[in-house]
């Protein structure tokens, strides 16, 4: 598409002609690091809504998502991790408005992080409907639990941003305080986050 | 010895002559050398805090004139301690003698914790009291960890009043919200200002304090004439009249 | 236009309304406060973002072409707007070019700023705002009242009746719950039905050419990731370097803004949908002229997180709207008088100095010396009311002179005390409205000091 040169030029030269002297870039301070960051992140997580499952192993692992009441009650499961397979074929759907209705996502998690009970999910993980994380009615995020790291900063460093791309951290299911400060969980995205560690 | 200009603001020595005596009393009882310079009047802050810095500027000539013959400055008032030592800046940079007055222009409380060393306060004051932490002290000089900041805590004081006997230091909801005074700000938002004096009153009063303390008169005058209006039973005391009849050391 | 204090009487009139927002806003004080404990090295953070956004600041013109560069590569076409108008021109091009109707908006305070809504209604568009306080106050036809809780003046009860007239919700329920849930579906409807979404940035990435942005409900998410084109809208100073320093911004901003320790979703934009198509309009709209003037250029690191608001003893007790700028409290009492002084100029005076911003601020922006500083500028300006020019020159001339000081006093302590008590506290003394002026005392500290035994 055809910029406007004229106004980029104007803005970039009133901003070169009243630059401040040159300030330099500070490194960052060093960052909490947690005793057990595995258990900080899942006491953060239910500080924010969340909820943390351990599963010791992959039988485990299915086990816990079947003890889950979200994953009882749900019609339309849609997964995008393989060993856990839902009941939608998401390389089927045309358009993203056919997500509308799903019950329940679950999807892998890249790493997690303990200061803030997030999940790093990329677009990668999300298949072929980006909108799946924030559509579906209940989440269900699955990391592995050495991926734990202990605050943003580290994440950070370890962060490969998918370019072209997307990735969300996610923490916690869709809240909303706007009405006189009273927290209602599910506002326009999950219903509920239950992240299960394996 | 140190030589010590006693700096007493306008106001206080026009409508508080009490709290200047006080001030002057405490400073003597440590053995200070400390004198009262005549010719000194106002810091400038009224002018400068409502924008019009020139008519701000005689004055904060007049005072370095005053007081840069003195090893250490004292007043008992934060906000006027913060006028000197973070903005004459702008009127007084470079001028002979601005800097030795800036960096030894001290609130009272401050003086006695930081530069005369008191450590024993000996004394008797058996009332409940509410601590006003006013902002400039507060944040300005930094008397005392202000709620905002994640550091340790401390409060330069609490540490002298605390050790008091029969002292009650009673626990306010709002440790140091601001009570509205603000300057010019106390008339030109009467109504704003006025509210938030008397939830800082309000504060005082459910945490049963007897004496609402401060270190900056201009609060303390705002609130008492809430509490005077109301018909309220509490005191306002300058932190002087306080530790005026104990023995410092 | 009303000056803050007359806008702000009605507000403070309704005490217990009054004190019912203190507490809601002190609440959230209160939370951050908790938030911010649980992070040893809050302070150093704190210096570390205010400097990373000096250091941005110094060389603004080369990252905003760093990330220009960088986001074209991912496919994100890049616009650049000097004002508003020419924001909004630009936004509604895109929206007619693809034969946009109906668009989603999540929480962006700089199309506040640039009116984009009623422009883009004027021109046949839908437009709805998801975020649900916006949503709250879209329908009311207001402004919001604070940048992250845009409907924080109102009280459950009003916005069950404004759902009932506009959604049909029972009449009288007002529990927050049922509400929000009134809202979910009714938004899902617009999700579902939109063509475009439009959001603000919270941050901007020079080094990758990526934009995130940062929300709790999810609507940001929802209307960027079902139609299939994204206008994202950023100020100049949203860009950050790298991710490396994104991360300190996102360590501080919701545990500043509500405190929690970071938004439930922090989504990173580095391209379109499969398909779509994402455009980024970079708004200067005064920002540059900001960047050339010393005192005020560090209003330009804020990150919206209103800590500001929540901790201003004034706003608290005077309401959003009393401020009658976009962004209000302190941050926009520095912001809207920078963008005119004339209609803005008691904003710098609605503050007692208490410097409660300075201190709670994540990116240490000396917000109360700014406001001094301002009061100064539009001194300077000539923007202030001769009254009050002129009584503080005779201040100064009184206080400059000692024997007219001290004359000055006697007059006021011998005579006060004898005038009659209407004519001290007539309409004149806006001190004794509601206090009493200090007893007069017969002699000052220099006449007790003379009777002192040294």
């Amino acid at each position: 598409m055809a910029t406007p040169t004229t106004s980029r030029d104007t803005i970039l030269k009133a901003m070169r002609a009243n630059a401040p002297q040159l300030r330099p870039l500070p490194d960052p301070p060093q960052a909490i690091v947690y005793p057990n960051p595995l258990e900080h992140f899942a006491a953060t997580l239910a500080g924010v809504g969340g909820r943390f499952l351990k599963a010791t192993d992959e039988a485990d692992l299915q086990l816990q998502l079947g003890s889950l009441e979200v994953f009882q009650r749900a019609t339309r499961i849609a997964s995008t991790v393989p060993s856990l397979p839902g009941n939608v074929d998401l390389e089927a759907l045309k358009n993203p408005h056919e997500l509308e209705g799903i019950d329940l996502a679950i999807l892998p998690g890249d790493f997690a992080v303990a200061e803030n009970g997030a999940v790093w999910v990329p677009g990668t993980n999300l298949g072929p409907q980006r909108a799946i994380f924030v559509i579906a009615q209940h989440l269900v995020l699955v990391i592995q639990a050495s991926t734990v790291v202990h605050n943003m900063q580290q994440a950070y460093e370890n962060l490969n941003l998918q370019r072209p791309g997307f990735g969300v951290f996610i923490s916690g299911p869709s809240k909303t305080a706007d009405i006189e400060q009273s927290l209602v969980i599910g506002a326009h995205g999950a219903r509920s986050c239950t992240v299960i560690a394996l | 010895m140190p030589k010590v200009g006693l700096f007493i603001p306008c106001y206080v020595d026009q409508l508080y002559p009490q709290v200047g005596l006080s001030t002057l009393r405490v400073l003597r009882g440590l053995g200070l050398d400390i004198e009262f310079p005549e010719e000194q009047t106002c810091c400038g802050q009224p002018m400068a805090n409502s924008g019009c810095g020139e008519d701000a500027r005689p004055l904060a000539e007049k005072f370095l004139r005053i007081f840069a013959r003195y090893d250490h400055v004292v007043a008992p008032s934060g906000s006027c301690v913060s006028m000197v030592r973070n903005h004459y800046e702008q009127w007084l940079a470079g001028k002979p003698g601005f800097e030795h007055l800036r960096d030894n222009t001290f609130e009272l409380c401050e003086y006695l914790v930081d530069v005369a060393k008191v450590t024993r306060v000996d004394g008797d004051f058996a009332r409940k009291v509410g601590l006003h932490m006013s902002c400039h002290g507060l944040r300005e000089l930094r008397m005392a960890s202000s709620s905002e900041r994640m550091v340790a805590p401390f409060n330069k004081v609490k540490v002298l009043l605390e050790q008091l006997r029969g002292i009650q230091l009673v626990d306010l909801k709002r440790p140091d919200e601001c009570c509205g005074f603000g300057g010019t700000f106390a008339v030109a938002e009467e109504a704003v200002s006025c509210l938030m004096g008397q939830d800082r009153i309000r504060d005082h009063e459910q945490a049963g304090a007897e004496v609402i303390a401060g270190f900056d008169m201009s609060c303390l005058m705002h609130l008492e004439g809430l509490l005077t209006r109301d018909k309220k039973p509490m005191q306002v005391l300058h932190v002087a009249q306080i530790l005026e009849h104990a023995r410092l050391s | 236009m009303k000056g803050h204090a007359e806008s702000a009487a009605p507000f403070v009139a309704n005490e217990p309304r009054a004190h019912w927002h203190d507490e809601s806003l002190w609440f959230v004080r209160v939370k951050r406060d908790r938030q911010a404990a649980t992070v040893p090295e809050w302070e150093d953070l704190r210096s570390t973002a205010s400097a990373i956004k000096a250091h941005t600041l110094s060389r603004l013109a080369d990252y905003l072409e760093e990330f220009e560069r960088n986001a074209t590569a991912n496919g994100i076409h890049v616009h650049w707007a000097r004002d508003g108008a020419e924001h909004n021109a630009i936004v509604l091009k895109i929206l007619n070019d693809h034969g946009v109707k109906r668009l989603v908006k999540s929480k962006s305070m700089l199309t506040e700023e640039c009116h984009l809504n009623p422009y883009l209604e004027a021109h046949g568009i839908e437009v709805t705002d998801t975020d649900l306080g916006e949503r709250i106050v879209q329908m009311r036809k207001e402004p919001p009242s604070h940048i992250v809780l845009p409907a924080i003046h109102l009280k459950k009860e009003d916005i069950g009746e404004l759902f009932h007239i506009q959604l049909g919700t029972e009449k009288g329920a007002s529990d927050p719950k049922y509400l929000t849930e009134a809202a979910r579906g009714h938004l899902r409807e617009r999700f579902l039905g939109a063509q475009a979404g439009l959001t603000g940035v919270n941050f901007a990435i020079a080094s990758t050419g990526g934009v995130v942005v940062c929300t709790n409900e999810g609507n940001a998410d929802m209307g960027t990731s079902l139609p299939p084109i994204h206008i994202a809208s950023m100020g100049v100073e949203k860009i950050v370097p790298r991710p490396r320093d994104l991360a300190i911004f996102l360590r501080l901003l919701a545990r500043s803004a509500t405190g929690q320790p970071v938004t439930t979703y922090t989504s990173h934009f580095h391209g379109p949908l499969p398909g779509g198509e994402m455009h980024v309009v970079i708004v200067d709209n005064g920002r540059a002229r900001i960047l050339g003037e010393e005192a005020f250029r560090r209003s330009l690191s804020c990150i919206r997180c209103g800590a500001c608001m929540n901790t201003c003893p004034v706003y608290r007790r005077s309401g959003g709207y009393s401020y009658g700028y976009t962004v209000p409290g302190p941050i926009g009492s520095i912001l809207g008088p920078q963008r005119d002084p004339a209609a803005y100029g008691s904003l710098p005076f609605a503050s007692s100095l208490c410097g409660s911003c300075t201190d709670v601020c994540p990116v240490k922006i000396d917000l109360h010396h700014e406001l001094l500083a301002f009061r100064q500028e539009l001194a300077k300006k000539g923007y202030l009311p001769w009254q009050k020019r002129f009584s503080m020159w005779v201040m100064g001339q009184v206080l400059a002179r000692k024997w007219a000081f001290l004359l000055g006093g006697r007059l006021m302590r011998t005579l006060m005390p004898l005038l009659p008590r209407a004519l001290v506290y007539g309409p004149w003394n806006p001190w004794g409205k509601q206090r009493e002026l200090p007893p007069m005392p017969r002699e000052s500290f220099r006449d007790l000091l003379k009777k002192e035994p040294r």
